[in-house]
């Protein structure tokens, strides 16, 4: 599980760094229009008549750009350190729960600093909180660096029930972002205010991440996953590397947490608990851990069926976990890995051959993947759904799950279209394999 | 300062009940190149192995520049002017080639673990980086990932992390192993060119490496110190004939 070093060798670092320079636009296009879609995206479900932005949409946006600092920090560790972290959520939590003190303290008059530095507070708590456990945990590596995350995040949870005064026991600390206090004059009384505010936060520590991994720590970090001896042979102490890498990476969860603070103006115990660890966990390895994208990807992905999905099923959760499993037994590089996989046939230009053999592929994928959603469905509509009360309506017909045919047809759909999808795949693999070796002949695989 | 550059004195190891060296005292000057040759499992690796600090020594001391070294950590004496390469290839795989190399270039250059220095921008650093690559023959391989380099071209590689931070003290376990005949002379003359005036301790199989480099050449066998000489009366000497360079030639 440690950063699949016995994976083919891949480079994750980018090479432009001593390239020639290119044009600012020409190499950085991706990042300005994914800032441009951050911007604008709002505006797409803003309601024109009444004059209101959409208050869940703005909600899910906000917490798609924290998630996303927070993804790219758990990966600081996993992806470029090959540092397994189960309780990176600490960080996140604990940088969340300074926020909302200082936010008090602010309100108070106590403290003076505007609303948009004090993210800082939870990044410097996050800093904090990093050098303590990073101390200890980085002391290890592989395996024992797991178990002792793992340890240290049941901790901090447990910690949470008993020290009211730090953490609010189970109500957690509640807060008001409104302060008064700001540099650009924003109240940040409404959503779409935090929204930018995040936006802006999130801009800047994806670059200062991107940055990170182009420093002499960033690179050593690598090196030291590959091959931690060899790291030590040339003068570098792993164990320091770990440490550094650890600490900054608790600067920038700490950031996420302390927008988490900012937006729900409540920090409660479960931003410390074991599934904070996962989301991370999993976003991260479902975008892929090993190149910068991937837990960007991953993170939309995960919000998009945690907010998204969990308004029309009771099953979401189970939906992120298939999918995780999928991703790990057969995309262990992600969707960023799933994409570079493509990129030796699109260097010799035969990419659009994949077109028909995809859609074949897709068909009975789409199937497969129908009955097994249905077949959950009425589970869960069996179960807890009835309890809810709620009925399964499929495009507002009503659906009677006490009946057989539901099950039948859902049955039917899965056990069909697993069975088309087995021989669609393998005719797929043959046309994927065949253009890969005619790919390794021409010199593009590398 | 004194001028003896590796000092070992009756240094022993033992793994469990097994002593792979027994008692081992070597002198290597300042300066000079030095050649340890013995059978196959003498202990020639684990010899470097104690001196480098990846094993502790049982007894025994082992001091670099006249200073004891024994119990520091590996890193702790690569920063005092040691490197050492390994017999079985140690690289950096999923890196490429040239970020291998600047690897062993960022603690001698002082960047220890700097977050703040971007790299493409340390232009004298991507520069020795780059030379240092030509020099290896490796400058056409710069971008690859070293993992994909051809079995020559990653012992190449290997050599040139180790002696990429300029350390004064050089230990190189079978550089050329597996090489052919020109890619190993190239590798001589490399390996000549960037020795000089250090310290070189180095472990080779092959005997036309050995009597074109060395200035020294001990002869391990069995964990123990047989012969320590000029090449010519190493060749000429009885014990040694029998020992090792006898099957050799045989
Ligand atoms: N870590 C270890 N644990 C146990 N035994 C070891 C260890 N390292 C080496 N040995 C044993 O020590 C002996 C000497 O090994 P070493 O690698 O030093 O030999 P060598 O002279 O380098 O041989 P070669 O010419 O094959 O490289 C061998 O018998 C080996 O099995
Ligand atoms: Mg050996």
């Amino acid at each position: 599980m440690s950063a699949d070093a016995d994976t083919l060798p891949r480079v994750t670092a980018a090479t432009a760094d001593v390239t020639p320079p290119r044009p600012f636009l020409r190499e950085h296009w991706p990042w300005l229009a994914a800032i441009l879609i951050a911007v604008v995206m709002p505006w797409f479900f803003f309601n024109w008549s009444t004059g209101r932005h959409s208050g869940f949409v703005l909600t899910m946006l906000s917490e798609i750009g924290l998630m996303t600092i927070f993804a790219l920090s758990f990966n600081m560790q996993m992806g470029h350190t090959g540092l397994l972290s189960f309780g990176h959520a600490i960080l996140f939590g604990l940088g969340g729960y300074c926020t909302a003190h200082a936010l008090n303290a602010i309100k108070d008059g106590g403290l003076w600093l505007p609303t948009e530095l004090v993210p800082l507070v939870g990044g410097v708590g996050g800093l904090f909180f990093g050098i303590l456990f990073g101390y200890l945990a980085t002391k290890q590596r592989a395996t024992a660096f797991a178990m002792i995350t793992m340890g240290m995040g049941e901790l901090v949870a447990a910690a949470a029930l008993m020290f009211m005064g730090f953490f609010g026991g189970e109500g957690g600390v509640s807060t008001n972002r409104v302060t008064g206090v700001s540099l650009l004059g924003a109240s940040y009384s409404s959503s779409w205010q935090v929204y930018y505010l995040i936006v802006v936060w999130v801009v800047i520590c994806v670059v200062l991440m991107r940055l990170q991994t182009m420093t002499p720590l960033g690179r050593m970090a690598n090196a030291c996953r590959d091959n931690f001896e060899r790291a030590q042979f040339v003068g570098y102490d792993p164990r320091m590397v770990r440490f550094y890498q650890f600490m900054l990476s608790g600067f920038f969860a700490g950031i996420a947490g302390g927008l988490y603070a900012i937006l729900y103006e409540i920090v409660t115990f479960d931003t410390v608990a074991a599934p904070k660890s996962a989301t991370a966990l999993l976003a991260t390895y479902i975008g892929g851990a090993g190149g910068f994208f991937g837990p960007i990807l991953g993170t939309i992905l995960v919000v998009l069926l945690q907010s998204g999905v969990s308004l029309l099923s009771n099953a979401w959760l189970l939906y992120v976990g298939v999918l995780f499993i999928i991703m790990v037994m057969f995309a262990p590089g992600g969707i960023v890995g799933l994409i570079g996989a493509h990129a030796p046939i699109a260097r010799i230009g035969r990419l659009r051959e994949l077109a028909v053999p995809y859609i074949r592929v897709l068909i009975p994928g789409l199937f497969t993947m129908l009955g097994v959603v249905a077949l959950v469905e009425l589970a869960s509509f069996t179960t807890i759904g009835a309890s809810q009360g709620k009925k399964l309506a499929v495009g507002g017909l009503a659906v009677d799950t006490a009946t057989a045919l539901p099950w039948i047809v859902a049955a039917a759909a899965l056990l069909l279209g697993g069975f088309w999808l087995r021989r669609e795949a393998a005719a797929f693999r043959r046309r994927w394999d065949a253009l890969m070796d005619e790919a390794k002949a021409q010199g593009a695989a590398v | 300062m004194s001028d003896v550059a590796i000092s070992l004195k009756s240094v022993r190891k033992s793994f469990g009940a097994t002593e792979i060296i027994r008692g081992v005292d070597l002198d290597i000057p300042k300066g000079q190149r030095h050649a340890i040759i013995g059978p196959n499992g003498a202990g020639k690796t684990t010899l470097f192995n104690l001196i480098s600090g990846r094993f502790p020594v049982t007894s025994g001391t082992i001091a670099l520049n006249g200073t004891p070294i024994s119990g520091l950590a590996p890193h702790e004496i690569n920063r005092r002017g040691l490197s050492r390469s390994f017999q079985i290839t140690s690289i950096f795989p999923r890196m490429t080639v040239f970020e291998n190399i600047r690897c062993g270039l960022l603690w001698a250059r002082g960047y220890r673990y700097s977050f703040w220095h971007l790299l493409g921008r340390q232009k004298s650093l991507n520069e020795q980086s780059e030379r240092l690559l030509e020099r290896l023959n490796l400058g056409a391989r710069r971008n690859l990932p070293a993992g994909l380099l051809s079995y020559a071209e990653q012992r190449a590689l290997e050599v040139g992390i180790t002696i990429a931070g300029g350390a004064d003290v050089v230990l190189l376990d079978e550089p050329t192993a597996g090489m052919s005949h020109s890619e190993t002379d190239y590798a001589v003359s490399l390996i000549r060119s960037v020795t000089e005036g250090k310290t070189l301790l180095m472990v080779e199989h092959d005997m036309s490496v050995i009597f074109g480099l060395a200035d020294v050449i001990t002869v391990l066998v069995y964990g123990e110190v047989i012969a320590s000489d000029v090449p010519s009366r190493i060749r000429a000497n009885k014990a040694v004939q029998e020992a090792y360079l006898g099957t050799e030639a045989a």
